[in-house]
């Protein structure tokens, strides 16, 4: 420190990137602006740009997000389904700059933890105090042939936009008396109770327009979330429509597809589906594992107060990319984390301690236009770690009511108003 | 055994054998910032069910989740959620969303169905529910610009006896036709 002289001081506290290398906090929480890089603009990076903003508008906030909209993944099975317009789950980002918040359009390539600093592909580089990695999910090479040629082959639509549009056309396209194969994805990935959900959205479009068709689900798990309910849903809107095959009836699923020939291939057995929804293992999103933020199993581990990496003081990750467990891969818990992320964001570039942190999660599934289900649960800190919160939350009741069941379609529609307006809003 | 003192020394030092810590509470808007994901930002919800809390006198709001959790208030979903938080917390929460300026909402009405909605307020919702539903300070919720249909299911679980909100508007709610409720509700939902 000593041998710092006043020119190279000047320097240091010009760039707040060097001042984070040589580590003066003192010097950045006295000199100006605090600065907060955003990589990735979905459910939570938007989320967490808002509400820092909202939290202190003296903080300089850029997102940094290659596309010009973001399409959600929740309710995008009701484009499928025929219910819904896609343009219905687009977003733009409008709303963040209203808030102050500065949105560029770049892929980040590189994230440099110790000089504090983000570059981009377009040549770009955004030094911060603290960077916020929100980067979602990218897929695993499990199944031999799905390569990008049979992703438009056979979509995974797990990333939703032209891919769900795609799904959509497919099914729009097929004849009736065709097959549709689901392949849901082994634990842990987004939107756990997603791809039975997509099954029950797919099988109501073919009953009522297909109705000699049928979804088979071929899926890497023996269990899966809501099962109980969806396993109702099935026998009670769809029997001897959608037919679920769980892993240990196949061998372990789906393993290998040939775009070619459209065939999807278990151990036991080739069909030649109409359509096929291949979903593959997941990971989380490139940037993580560039940046070095990933364990040996692809995802980033955090603390449970801050999400900060547990690899590398001064960024955080959210959302599905990182291991929040027991918080689920969901839209809701990317939102509620990203707020608890932004609150202690706040605290921690004004030299404060990061607060107590709350959470919630809630997943609405519509299996049919009047049959909603939700599974919820409050969380808390305990002993540093995420805790589920004992007593609350849980599933719809089996026995609920047909009457709380269209309440519950009403709610999910609330649910999705409420929670993109509190995003993109 | 250890003393009285001790005992409290050591549970506020958190060094109780086997004690898990759990951290100090969180902040009103920390909690309240987990319902807007349902119930909107700043608690103005966009609909079309899910009600807006802003604006709802503290007293109404606690009374509610204290409701939802006993299960003396029917509910799809809020039962499972009250149960994550404790009387204190809602309390928290419940300061957050009353300095909160209430919603108004535009939401499609019938002028017909409004005017006939307002006599039957005039007649028998009035005296508990004053100025057109408006004012949090009466303790009976806002009800001026609320999601038409919440306000809907509210009536019905009234009369249906899911929802205790006492004799006496049981007996009011018992009198109403379902026309009478529809015309309630475009009433309250037109309120600006």
């Amino acid at each position: 420190m000593k041998n710092i002289n006043r020119r190279s001081f000047i320097k240091a506290a010009g760039t707040v990137a060097a001042v984070g290398a040589v580590g003066f906090p003192s010097i950045a929480a006295a000199g100006g602006k605090k600065k907060v890089v955003i990589v990735g603009g979905g459910t939570a990076g938007a989320t967490a740009a808002k509400y820092i903003r909202r939290g202190d508008a003296s903080i300089e906030v850029t997102v940094i997000e290659p596309n010009k909209h973001y399409y959600t993944c929740y309710l995008s099975n009701e484009v499928l389904g025929g219910g819904r317009n896609i343009d219905s789950i687009k977003f733009g980002y409008d709303g963040l700059r209203k808030h102050g918040v500065t949105v560029v359009h770049d892929m980040v390539t590189a994230i440099d933890a110790k000089g504090h600093k983000v570059t981009t592909k377009g040549g770009k580089s955004f030094s911060y105090d603290r960077c916020i990695v929100a980067p979602g999910i990218s897929f695993r090479d499990n199944i031999e042939g799905y390569d990008a040629a049979a992703m438009e082959r056979f979509p995974h639509a797990w990333k939703a936009g032209s891919q769900t549009a795609l799904l959509r056309k497919q099914l729009e396209a097929m004849k009736d008396g065709g097959t549709v194969v689901i392949a849901p994805p082994p634990n842990p990935f987004r939107c756990p109770p997603g791809p039975y959900e997509r099954a029950c959205q797919i099988g109501h479009y073919l009953k009522t327009h297909k109705p000699k068709s049928k979804v088979i689900i071929l899926d890497k798990k023996d269990k899966f979330s809501k099962q109980g309910l969806f396993t109702q849903a099935f026998e009670r809107h769809y029997k001897g429509i959608i037919e679920w095959r769980k892993a240990a009836d196949t061998n372990g699923g789906v393993m290998r597809v040939d775009a070619k020939a459209g065939t999807v291939s278990t151990d036991f057995e080739d069909m030649k589906p109409a359509v096929a929804n291949i979903i593959p293992a997941q990971k989380a999103g490139a940037i993580a594992e560039t940046a070095g933020l990933t364990n040996d199993k692809g995802w980033c581990p955090v603390t449970g107060q801050t999400f900060e990496s547990t690899i590398h003081k001064d960024i955080h990750v959210v959302g599905d990319a990182a291991i929040a467990s027991p918080l689920p891969k969901s839209g809701y818990a990317a939102n509620s984390e990203a707020k608890v992320v932004a609150a202690a964001v706040v605290e921690l570039v004004n030299g404060r301690a990061a607060p107590t942190p709350s959470w919630v999660n809630t997943c609405y599934s519509i299996v049919a236009p009047n049959d909603g289900i939700s599974v919820a649960m409050v969380y808390n800190l305990v002993d540093g770690k995420v805790a589920k919160i004992k007593g609350s939350g849980g599933l719809t009741p089996a026995d609920s009511s047909p009457e709380d069941r269209a309440r519950e379609v009403q709610y999910a529609y609330s649910w999705f108003n409420n929670i993109t307006n509190d995003i993109f809003g | 055994m250890p003393s009285r003192k001790t005992l409290t020394l050591l549970l506020a030092s958190g060094l109780m054998l086997g004690a898990t810590h759990v951290a100090a509470a969180p902040t009103g808007s920390m909690l309240a910032d987990t319902c807007a994901g349902c119930h909107g930002t700043d608690g103005v919800s966009v609909g079309p069910a899910s009600p807006s809390l802003a604006g709802l006198s503290e007293t109404y709001f606690t009374d509610t989740m204290k409701a939802f959790k006993s299960g003396d208030r029917k509910s799809t979903i809020m039962q499972r959620i009250a149960k994550g938080y404790s009387d204190e917390e809602y309390a928290l929460m419940a300061a957050v969303f009353a300095k909160l300026p209430a919603a108004s909402t535009k939401q499609k009405t019938d002028p017909a169905k409004v005017a006939a909605g307002q006599a039957l307020h005039d007649k028998n919702c009035a005296k508990c529910h004053d100025e057109n539903g408006s004012l949090p300070d009466d303790d009976a919720g806002i009800l001026a610009s609320q999601w038409a249909t919440y306000l809907k299911y509210s009536l019905m679980d009234v009369k249906s006896g899911a929802r205790d909100t006492g004799k006496k508007m049981k007996k009011k709610v018992d009198a109403l036709s379902e026309a009478d409720i529809d015309a309630l509700v475009h009433f309250y939902a037109s309120q600006q």
